[in-house]
This record gives structure tokens, sequence and C-alpha cells, in this order.
């Protein structure tokens, strides 16, 4: 297989990379100057496009390589993929789903006791020296608190089960009702904020959901609620969400995700009540070596004409 | 509400900075603070009304020494406010048969909670990365250390006490497995025992540091222990400072030779070994893991339920054990 042509969109991970060198022909297209003359002068080499959360192949890169054959993102949400396209065009499409799921949802619980105990900010005041023996804060307790969560798909899932063990209620909101499930469903994002402390963003990102959380969903949770995002930055209308926690109108947020990444709006720097994270939700060592043998597995079923482990498309 | 002569008196024990925070107490007793009369010294005000005294409140940890007591001959009741309380001389309380009382259960969740999170914490980095986007690193550097999940992780609970149960209950969703060591082995509990915390901590990658501080108890984590945990073990402890030889622990971290910490107390508090302050595989923390405003209501009703109990000779809420 050393001879197919495997395009790389971005720098995600350092095994990964190493293990593409090795059995495809890589090209690394973060590396190169001109895009437009490279594609030219690949388009009848690149068969295989590897993606992730941050650049994957939108239209323009798939018009661009007319021997695609597949795109394998290194995450679970295709958002940076057009799979409506790939579809009409034959191209498969891989992810990789259930192997971050724990990750992302251990790091959601992680941003709630996070933000509501203090953690960090705590981390910094004692670090810069500051502890005097009497001076503290009260904070906020999390067992018992209402988490509401929209989407409950496998990383939803995970949050609930999780919360479950800390006594927190659980309320939701997704397309349609689930069966069979204990937790209260709530027709409406805004319905779902008004009855929970902790909103957590679980679901894909698509035209729908894009700004899933607006003014008026942070105004229903309110100046006691949390929001906690590890789902995409895109759900979230940032700029609402910042004057919300620059005014007071929201107890607080962890953010894994940004409608910009890398930039993160510098107001958020200066705010205790806020946790940030650089999109790490499956940032642990086992994880990430987990997906990128699931990304190495698609290719090599799919040049090998085996069944793909984890098709999208 | 009983009118204020019926009202049985309570002292009140306190280090200065501690602020009394049980607002609705002085509704059902009659407080007597020594710090709010500050014409007299402590001394001369308790011998003025040590007769009465049958109840002292201990806030905080307040260290309540075997002098204090001995100002006090009419003392029966030690009402504690805290978890653990090695602030208090217990030898001389069982001596003179004066009952202690503790925070009872108030604290237990908040406690494991705060487990949980600086767990997380560690094993993820979420302090150190959460820095790193504030200093503005991330669209230059983009490459963070990555962390390591809890899935499979081996918790080891030291003291498996209100707040080591909580925590087990509440990892075990994480995929955590669960074994701990205590004095005895706890009937009806199903996780594996170990009799000594250095078979735990071989057998562990991380261990939850959540019991009481006593003669024994003292320095259990030594360098035997953090040996037998590893390079890549991490320690939690929310218990006391000197449950751990500090010294030790900070050799081991600056080595490299344990994976990390996530600190609520210290041995010589408010002070932190400056080694520590720099390591981003650490996470330190004011001795808060129980403080929050829901705790200290409910803490607030187990204070009041032992003091009106100890007054009308039922049996109490949350009494301790003397060994």
């Amino acid at each position: 297989m050393e001879s197919i042509g495997v395009l790389m969109a971005c720098p995600m991970n350092t095994y990964l990379e190493q293990e593409l060198e090795r059995r495809f022909n890589l090209f690394k297209f973060w590396t190169v100057s001109d895009k437009t003359q490279f594609l030219k002068a690949q388009q009848n080499n690149i068969r295989a496009v590897v993606g992730n959360a941050t650049a994957g192949a939108d239209a323009e890169l798939i018009d661009a390589l007319p021997k695609l054959e597949i795109v394998s993102s290194f995450s679970v949400g295709l958002d940076k993929v057009d799979v409506a396209k790939c579809k009409e065009k034959g191209v498969r499409v891989t992810n990789t789903p259930d192997v971050l799921t724990d990750d992302v949802a251990d790091l959601a619980i992680g941003l709630m006791l996070a933000v509501l105990r203090r953690l960090c900010e705590s981390d910094r005041y004692v670090r810069s020296g500051k502890w005097k023996k009497g001076d503290y804060k009260l904070t906020t307790k999390f067992t018992g608190k209402t988490v509401g969560i929209i989407g409950l798909g496998r990383i939803g899932m995970a949050v609930a089960k999780r919360a479950e063990a800390f006594s927190c209620p659980i309320n939701y909101y997704s397309r349609t009702e689930k069966p069979n499930l204990k937790y209260k469903y709530y027709p409406s994002v805004v319905e779902l904020a008004s009855n929970c402390h902790i909103l957590v963003v679980a679901c894909p990102l698509t035209e729908e959901t894009r700004h899933i959380i607006n003014r008026e969903v942070i105004d229903a949770l309110g100046p006691k609620g949390v929001l906690i995002n590890i789902g995409r930055g895109p759900h979230v209308d940032e700029r609402e969400l910042l004057s919300a926690l620059v005014e007071g109108r929201l107890g607080g947020a962890g953010l894994d995700v940004f409608e910009n990444e890398p930039h993160v709006p510098e107001e958020l720097f200066g705010l205790e009540n806020v946790v940030l994270m650089p999109h790490v939700g499956s940032g642990t060592v086992e994880t990430r070596k987990t997906m990128a043998d699931l990304v190495l597995g698609n290719l090599e079923a799919h040049f090998l004409n085996k069944p793909l482990l984890t098709p999208v498309v | 509400m009983p009118t204020e002569e019926e009202r049985p008196v309570v002292l009140i024990h306190r280090i200065p900075s501690l602020k009394q925070p049980l607002a609705s107490l002085s509704e059902r007793f009659t407080l007597l603070d020594p710090l709010l009369h500050s014409a007299d010294s402590t001394h001369s005000f308790l011998s003025r009304h040590a007769s009465s005294v049958r109840a002292i409140l201990c806030l905080g940890p307040s260290p309540l020494t075997s002098d204090t007591l001995s100002l006090l001959p009419a003392l029966e009741i030690v009402v504690g406010s805290t978890a653990g309380i090695d602030h208090v001389d217990l030898q001389e309380c069982r001596r003179r048969g004066i009952l202690v009382t503790n925070a009872g259960n108030a604290f237990s969740e908040d406690g494991a909670d705060y487990v949980v999170g600086l767990l997380v914490d560690v094993l993820r980095r979420v302090s150190s990365i959460d820095r790193f986007v504030r200093n503005g690193l991330w669209p230059d550097h983009g490459a963070y250390p990555l962390g390591s999940t809890l899935g499979g992780k081996r918790v080891g609970i030291v003291g498996l006490g209100s707040i080591g149960s909580e925590v087990a209950k509440r990892l075990v969703p994480f995929g955590c497995s669960i074994a701990y060591t205590s004095r005895k082995k706890k009937p009806g509990v199903s996780y594996p025992f170990y009799a000594n915390v250095s078979g735990l901590a071989a057998d562990s990658d991380v261990l939850i540091v959540c019991c009481a501080l006593t003669e024994e108890t003292h320095h259990m984590i030594n360098k035997d222990v953090m040996t037998a945990l590893g390079k890549e073990g991490v320690i939690i402890n929310v218990g006391r400072g000197a449950l751990i030889d500090e010294k030790e622990l900070v050799h081991f971290l600056v080595r490299g030779e344990l994976g990390g910490a996530g600190l609520d107390v210290f041995e010589d508090e408010p002070h932190v070994p400056k080694e520590l302050l720099t390591l981003d595989n650490v996470v330190l923390s004011p001795h808060i893991a129980v403080l929050t405003a829901e705790s200290f209501a409910a803490l607030e009703q187990v204070v009041i339920g032992n003091l009106e109990a100890f007054f009308s000779n039922k049996p109490l809420l949350s009494p301790v054990k003397l060994e």
C-alpha cells in the first residue's frame, strides 16, 4: 500500500502520523504552502483523506481530488466533512465512534466539578501564594444538582450514567423522545434549560444545532446555571455566552470547544467561573491510540476490499 | 423556641480567623464566645464561666487542648464541626468521659465529589491545561501533554468511611475498579480488602487518602507506599496533610517517581512546599474539599441536632467512638 496517496489535513497525533507514513504515501497538507498547485499536481495520486474536528474534507477539497475513495476522520463528529457530497460521489466516510465516549463523558463531569467547586481557581490561588488560613469562599455542591443533556446519544448517555452516581436527576432534549428511559424529556432546549442547573451540549453539530445555545437558552439557565460544552464550538452563540458571563447572567461555564479554535475569546481569561480546555475531550494517551488504530484499520480495510470497521457512508 | 433564660449555654471555641457561620444557633442556645469579649483574656473568661459550661462547640480545626479542657470542670460534650477531629485532645476527652461528636455525614458527599474532581483534574490535566489556554498558548503551541483515561484505573481507597464509600460509588460508572484498606474489613462490602496500605498501593493506579488522622495513621503514606504505587501512580489526599510524609511526596513528585497528585491538605497549612507550585502534574487546593454552601447548611442541622439531643438526654446524631 506504500504507493497509495493519503492526505492528512492537519497535525493531530504523532503516532497516527508515523504509522500513516510507514504504510502509505503520506502528504501533510499543513506543510504545503501553495495548496491549489499541490492539489493539481497530486490529484491523481490522493485516494484518501484523514481529517479530524479541526480540518476534514469540504466540497472544494472533494472536488479537487477526483481519485478520492475514502475520508477517514480521527473524530466522532463529522462536521468538517461534507458527508452529503461524499455520498453523492461514492466516497466512503468513517469516524471513530464509541472509543472516545468514556473520555468525553469523564471530562464533562470533570468540567462540572471544576466549575462548581472552583478547582482551577483554587489551584491558581494556592500557586500564587495567596492562601491564608480562614480565607475561603464557599463553593457550590455538585451532588444532587439537576443535569440537562442536549442530545442523548452515546456521549449523552455516558454523561447521564456518571451523573446518576452523584444522585443528579437527569433531564434531556433530543429531536424525539427516547422510549423506555427514566430520564425526563423536554421538547425544547429552552424548557430543558429552565429545568436544570447544569446544561450539557452533547449533540452532533448540524445546520439545526448551530447556535442551539442562544441568548434565550442562556437566560433560561440563569445566573446560577452552568453550561458545559463538550460538543462543538458553533453549538454556542459565543458572543451571547461572553456577555452573559461578563454580566453575571450565567453562573459559569466549562468549555472544551470554541467557535474559532484555536482562538479563545480573551474576555474569558480573567473569569473565575469558567474552565477552558483546548478541545481535549478525547485527549488521553489510551484513547488517541485507539482512535488512530481505527483510522488505520478503516483505511487498510478499504484498500484491501474488506468491510470498513466504522463506516458512516 | 425557648426564651432567653431557658436557652442552654454553649461555649464557642474557635481560632480568631474562623467566623461563626452557624447563624441559627443563637435562636436556640446562649452562645458564649470568648473572642467577642476582648477585654477579657480567653483564660479568665473561661475561668469565670467554667462552672456553667456543659457543652462546647469547636469550630473548624481550632485546636482543643487538654489545657483548655482543664479549665472546664463541668464539660460533658465537645460538639465538633468537622469530619476529622484530630485537633481535639481525644485521649483527654476519653479519660474524663466527655462525649465528642463530629460533622457526621454533612460533608461526605462534598468530600467525595471533590475527590472525583481532583482525580479527573490530575488524570486529564484540567487545571494545568486551563492555565495553558488562559496564557494564550493554544494558537502557537497547539500540542500539550495528553492526559490519561479514568476507565480501567485501579483505585485504592485508604479509609472506607463515609467519604470513602461515597467516592467508591461515584467512581464505578467511570469504569474504575475499587479496592480498600481500613482497620478492619467492612462487613457487607464487596470491594476487595487489603490488610495494609502497601499491599493496596502495589495493586493500585490511584490511592485516595480519606481516613482519620490518628497516631497510627500519621505518615501512613510513606516512602514504601509511594514506591509500591509506582511512577505512573496518582495520590489524592482530602484527609489530613500529616497522613502523608510530605517531604517524601515532594521528592517523589519532583524526581518523576510518582505520576501526579491532587492535594487539598498539607502538613503545615497554609504553607505549601514551594517545589509543588511549579509542577504541572499536581493540583493544589486550600483545604476546601467540603466547603460548600449546601454542606454548611447540613452541618448546622447536625450541630443543632447533637446539641439538642445532648441537652434533652437523647441519643446523639454523630457520636465519635473514643478508643
